[in-house]
């Protein structure tokens, strides 16, 4: 078990979502990810999001049901019940084809809002769907850095764990835009990953990580087609980091954050 | 969780610039809504604007990073002399140990809103000043007040709607408490944009009239801008104030109104009490939500009963600032934080006839009386939720 140190974060993973360009769902793309020589690049295929109500499975748009799924997955694969479950949302632009939607609305002779596109206009619009169909009244935060989002929210996700001394789940999901913000910011593809923390000393974790921040040049994944995922999907940031849990070997991954600081991820199997 | 020290802070916002002439605009009662219209938009209702805005030019080097919101963000900086305060904290602890959490739900998105109007003709593409990173990305807000403030260490913004920036005072205590930062500039900014206005217009939230929180006729909210920032401390020699305690919770129930009962409502504010190891009664005054929409203030009210029962002096600031959305819960921890050190619970401006079906004690005019320890309630959309309780200095 990894040791409290002051200043690192030591907590569990305990249960792993992944939606991605010919990364299915985690169980299948473990092997991949692991000797990514395997890998073929596929369409995204996501799944109706079956846990939301009618009403609001209808007002869901893609980023929703790619964040829903992997919340799933990882909740599934741990066995727990996400009814009370506390949760740290994390993406770079929250629902790129509504906002652009909105904006096209505004840009009109005539400008008018679709209160349904309006509420979904929140960055934490998401969270707000996975705790309405769970009906958890867990605490939750959705949060944005840009490219950074996925080492922010693990940074949050694992204090919220540690401060908390409770299961925390963590969604990053990024969507592309359409043009022509599509242009300004291209997104090649949809990742959506989740990671289910839990207090260090969890029974039979898939990895247990400790946490720390530290100057240094972000891990790369080592497969150009993974890597140009990770270098322009903020949510594909965390792929060295899934390698490395898909792997069962230790590993240090550092993940991209502040300028001069990043995220370094010791990894235990 | 420990209390944290708070060693300055400040809030611009439509009454005024800076901790003065907010308090003064407080214990008067004066509001600065005013009934007037926004950039293009064709709606009849009122609004807190800060004045000149419009001229606060951003230091050359942060050019990508124009556009109102960051506008608002560096005239909020330069107030009280808070951009000296965080330049002394970082000589003192290093620019990489003070976390920055901000918190805004609409960033520079008004800047994106103007872009789609002067789109290419033919191919339909933005114009080329239009900078994606620097305005329209959620992300923008800490990118450019910790480049203008040159802080490098664990930072991100906090976008939950209106609870965002109340929560980035929860996320940065954290950070200090586990060793990962020895400071925290914490806060929010939000400015007007259409988004919002014809939002909140479609949902018919939109009040026509000035907004009158806790009012029997309340018709809404009425839409503003701020900035406000804090700065936390762990060691501090003399703190303005205490962070004592911070709460959060989810409604879990629907994306743009708030549970009924408040349940999760209740649920973030006796987080925060537990978290401060305080009893209800140990609040001597509650600054409310309090947006003046039906719903919200029913909900909260049926909460507050449930904590408080009907006895805790409480009030909205909301008829005075404006509802500010993501900066709403920073703005309401300055003016919280202003009632502690001066002794003064701010009543709530505008309204006219008490809504019988809300039991609160509810504060019209304000009161001087010393106050030893505050909390402020931040409910967002997405049922998002955040209380924070603060504690005087001595």
């Amino acid at each position: 078990m990894i040791r409290d140190v002051p200043g690192t974060l030591a907590v569990d993973i305990v249960g792993i979502g992944l939606l991605g360009p010919g990364l299915p769902d985690w169980g299948s793309a473990r092997a991949a990810l692991a000797d990514p020589a395997t890998w073929t690049p596929a369409p995204l295929v996501v799944p109706a999001p079956a846990r939301l109500p009618a009403t609001e499975r209808r007002r869901a748009g893609l980023i929703i049901k790619c964040a829903i799924a992997v919340a799933d997955q990882a909740c599934t694969g741990a066995g727990i019940d996400p009814g009370g479950l506390a949760t740290v949302f994390s993406s770079s632009s929250g629902d790129p084809a509504n906002c652009h939607a909105l904006c096209e609305a505004l840009a009109g002779p005539d400008p008018f809002v679709s209160p349904t596109r309006f509420t979904n206009s929140v960055h934490n619009a998401t969270a707000g769907y996975w705790h309405i169909a769970t009906a958890s009244r867990a605490p939750s935060t959705s949060l944005c850095a840009f490219d950074a989002s996925f080492g922010a929210g693990l940074l949050e996700a694992a204090s919220q764990c540690v401060a908390g001394a409770r299961p925390v789940l963590l969604v990053a999901v990024d969507t592309p835009y359409p043009e022509p913000l599509n242009s300004v910011r291209p997104l090649p593809d949809s990742f959506a990953t989740a990671l289910l923390l839990a207090p260090a000393g969890a029974d039979a974790p898939l990895a247990r990580l400790s946490l720390a921040l530290e100057p240094g040049a972000p891990t790369p994944c080592m497969h150009a087609g993974l890597e140009a995922l990770r270098a322009a999907i903020p949510a594909a940031r965390a792929l060295p980091l899934l390698q490395a849990i898909a792997r069962r070997a230790a590993a240090a991954v550092v993940i991209d954050f502040q300028s001069s600081l990043a995220l370094r991820v010791a990894v235990a199997p | 969780m420990s209390p944290l020290a708070i060693t300055d802070y400040t809030l611009t916002s439509a009454i005024g610039t800076g901790r003065a002439a907010a308090l003064a605009n407080l214990r008067e009662g004066r509001s600065g809504l005013r009934r007037r219209r926004f950039e293009t938009a064709a709606l009849d209702t009122w609004i807190g604007e800060v004045p000149g805005v419009d001229e606060v030019r951003v230091p050359a080097p942060l050019a990508e990073f124009d556009c109102r919101n960051n506008r608002l963000a560096w005239l909020g900086l330069q107030a009280d002399g808070f951009a000296a305060s965080v330049a002394a904290a970082r000589a003192r602890h290093g620019a990489r140990r003070i976390a920055l959490v901000l918190g805004t739900s609409t960033s520079g998105i008004l800047s994106s809103e103007q872009a789609y109007r002067r789109r290419d003709p033919d191919s339909g593409a933005l114009p080329p000043d239009f900078h994606y990173a620097g305005t329209l990305n959620t992300g923008s807000l800490t990118a450019f007040v910790g480049a203008a403030l040159g802080l490098d260490g664990p930072s991100f913004v906090i976008s939950t709607a209106c609870s965002s920036s109340a929560k980035a005072y929860a996320a940065a205590a954290r950070l200090i408490e586990l060793g990962l930062a020895d400071a925290a500039v914490v806060g929010g900014v939000d400015s007007l944009c259409l988004h919002t206005l014809y939002g909140f217009d479609a949902l018919e939230l939109l009040s026509p009239e000035i907004c009158r929180p806790w009012d029997a006729g309340r018709r809404g909210l009425s839409l503003g801008e701020a900035a406000a920032f804090a700065l936390l401390e762990r060691d501090a020699a003399r703190p303005r104030a205490w962070l004592l305690g911070a709460g959060e919770s989810s409604d879990g129930y629907h994306m743009s109104a708030p549970h009924p009962e408040g349940a999760g409502a209740a649920d973030a504010i006796r987080a925060a009490l537990a978290a401060a190891r305080l009893a209800p009664g140990d609040i001597d005054y509650v600054n409310l939500h309090g947006t003046g929409t039906a719903s919200n203030d029913l909900a909260e009210d049926t909460a507050m009963h449930d904590v408080f029962g009907a006895h805790v002096a409480c009030s909205s600031t909301k008829g005075a600032t404006g509802h500010t959305l993501g900066a709403a819960g920073a703005v309401e921890a300055a003016i919280s934080l202003l009632a502690l050190e001066h002794g003064v619970m701010p009543g709530g401006a505008n309204r006219i006839a008490p809504d019988p079906a809300l039991g609160a004690r509810y504060l019209d005019a304000s009161v001087e009386a010393p106050l030893r320890r505050v909390a402020s309630n931040s409910f967002g959309f997405g049922g998002s939720n955040a209380c924070l309780v603060f504690g005087a200095a001595a």
